[in-house]
């Protein structure tokens, strides 16, 4: 029998001593190619290891990455302080650290091509299921997992069973990769994909960002991976020849999707499979529109917004924050007028990060905010007050509605 | 006297800890005090030492913060029971030594504010005058629990369970 993708990387990321290929259900050792930590916990992390562990360096500092990304730059007395250990503990430990403004941890490992096709992508992060867009086995884990990577260069994991999604057909107009991505959550639910791998078959066409939007959004499902097969990627992510399709591999289940007859997708408070199609939703007051994220903040989705907003204002009663997700994709957006139309709209830009997604700076929601969101989660209070409601939509619904002040459908504009 | 404290689906960790508490924002504070400050204040101020959390499906999804996790260790949890957990909390409490248990009997038994003494050594749990069996957990987590947690486990092993 074939392997999965899964399957086929975690054969290849074994332990010495572990040489056999694995299949769904196996518990294995791997040694990670990468493990990625962010400002948020790599202090907590720092900790671990030297006190509860009693590990005093990283075993190997080249498997290590630092992002600053979840309060950038510091809001606090307390945050700037653990930016400034985590810099001190980088040098000290020859560990690379991608420091404020550089972007969102999981947009600069696959800007860097630091993530790609074949390898084993650890983060301290649930939203490491991005890294499956580049065909990399992404996945989150917490802190003391995280700490024991660095001291011993190891760690353990249980094989996943495969979804299989196979996605029929083009979408139409205003209707995007998270579109797709809400759908699948909607279909799935919030725990159907829970210990398991999201396989995405028949999305060979399908950019780079819309494959990152997606599979940001497979831990949403529960999903321990999200992964993309390598077809369509760029030729400068180098594919290994062992990993490919093999239609022989074993899924535990298919879901099938056809894109035609896909309307705009809205998540409502306050679960993430809480999913309809926009006509339910179309005409809910809202008085923040947030474009950014992991899932949503590239250059496609600020060009996507600013096609809709270009020449118009956003709504009196609207606060439209855009953070980029990384230094080149803002750099990219202000090089060809996109920014210059999003700040002509009434768009605040912040510095490229995490931005507002988890409540802590640059846009918190207070009592009784409704936001309509480009990000991937709309749990109670995640970006600010209890009361305040988050509801998920791609950059085309952000922008729509960024200009009536209720939510709406871009297909229904002028 | 210990209570059970009882949720139900979805509970996600941004409830048992907003990220504007993560101990990041508020260095020097015990995180603790924040476990479900805001989604169950009664559980803030209240909870004790050996108290069980019941909840029904996907306990724990969402974001991976372990603080989630150490929030309800500090609170010295006794033990939580539901009808599955999510994968990074699953992992995350078995790490922190926290037992997890799926118990479909128990969830659908017993009700929030009840009464109830659990007993890990015997594999027990009474809930007013009821007396379930607690279910056995997954060889390679039941390790890692006995040695209290996956850092003692590692530091008296010097390598992870299953691997020689």
């Amino acid at each position: 029998m074939g392997q999965t993708l899964s399957e086929q990387i975690l054969s290849h990321g074994l332990t010495a001593g572990m040489g056999h290929p694995v299949s769904a259900g196996d518990f294995v050792v791997v040694e990670p190619d990468v493990v990625m930590s962010h400002d948020s916990l790599t202090p907590s992390i720092i900790k671990i290891m030297q006190e509860e562990l009693q590990s005093p360096n990283v075993k190997n500092p080249n498997q290590l990455a630092f992002v600053f990304d979840h309060v950038v730059p510091p809001s606090t007395v307390g945050t700037a302080d653990s930016q400034n250990l985590v810099r001190r503990f980088a040098a000290e430990q020859g560990v690379r650290l991608f420091d404020v403004g550089r972007g969102i941890c999981h947009q600069v490992l696959v800007e860097e091509k630091i993530a790609a096709p074949g390898k084993i992508v650890i983060g301290a992060d649930s939203h490491s299921t991005s890294y499956g867009s580049v065909g990399a086995f992404g996945t989150g884990m917490g802190s003391t997992d995280v700490a024991l990577i660095w001291a011993t260069g190891k760690t353990w994991l249980r094989v996943p069973e495969t979804i299989q999604v196979v996605v029929s057909g083009r979408p139409g107009n205003h209707i995007d990769a998270k579109d797709i991505a809400l759908k699948l959550c909607r279909e799935i639910t919030i725990s159907g994909a829970n210990y398991m791998a999201v396989e995405y078959h028949g999305l060979e066409w399908l950019p780079l960002e819309g494959r990152q939007t997606i599979s940001s959004m497979a831990v949403e499902m529960g999903a321990k991976v999200g992964i993309f097969p390598p077809a369509g990627l760029d030729s400068s992510y180098p594919v290994p020849d062992w990993f490919f399709v093999d239609p022989s591999a074993h899924y535990t289940r298919q879901v099938r999707l056809d894109l035609e007859a896909l309307a705009p997708q809205v998540s409502r408070p306050h679960n993430v499979d809480n999913v309809c199609d926009i006509e339910e939703v179309a005409g809910t007051p809202v008085n923040v529109v947030f474009l950014g994220t992991c899932t949503n903040g590239r250059y496609a989705d600020l060009r996507i917004a600013a096609q809709i907003l270009k020449g118009k204002q956003v709504s009196r009663n609207i606060r439209l924050m855009v953070t980029p997700a990384s230094q080149v994709q803002l750099s990219r957006a202000a090089t060809d007028g996109t920014l210059a139309t999003l700040i002509e709209a009434g768009a605040i830009i912040t510095t490229p990060g995490c931005g507002m997604c988890m409540g802590r700076h640059q846009g918190t929601l207070g009592e009784n905010d409704v936001c309509l969101s480009t990000a991937n989660r709309n749990f109670k209070g995640r970006m600010g007050a209890p009361s305040s409601k988050i509801y998920l939509a791609s950059p085309a619904v952000a922008a729509a509605t960024a200009l009536t002040g209720q939510i709406s459908d871009p297909r229904s504009l002028s | 006297m210990t209570r059970i404290w009882k949720f139900g689906a979805d509970v996600d960790t941004d409830q048992i800890v907003p990220g504007r508490y993560a101990p990041y924002m508020r260095p020097g504070a015990d995180v603790g005090e924040a476990a479900f400050i805001e989604a169950r204040p009664d559980f803030a101020k209240n909870a004790q030492p050996g108290d069980v959390i019941v909840a029904t499906q996907n306990f724990g999804c969402g974001s991976s913060r372990e603080y989630a996790v150490e929030a309800l260790r500090r609170r010295k949890v006794g033990a939580i029971i539901a009808l599955s957990f999510a994968r990074i909390f699953y992992r995350n409490a078995i790490n922190l030594g926290i037992p997890l248990l799926e118990a479909p009997e128990i969830v659908n038994g017993v009700a929030d504010g009840d009464e109830v003494t659990l007993d890990l050594a015997s594999r027990q749990l009474t809930v007013k005058g009821q007396t379930y069996a607690l279910p056995d957990l997954p060889v390679f987590a039941q390790q890692i629990l006995d040695a209290g947690g996956i850092v003692p486990y590692v530091r008296t092993h010097g390598h992870f369970p299953g691997e020689s």
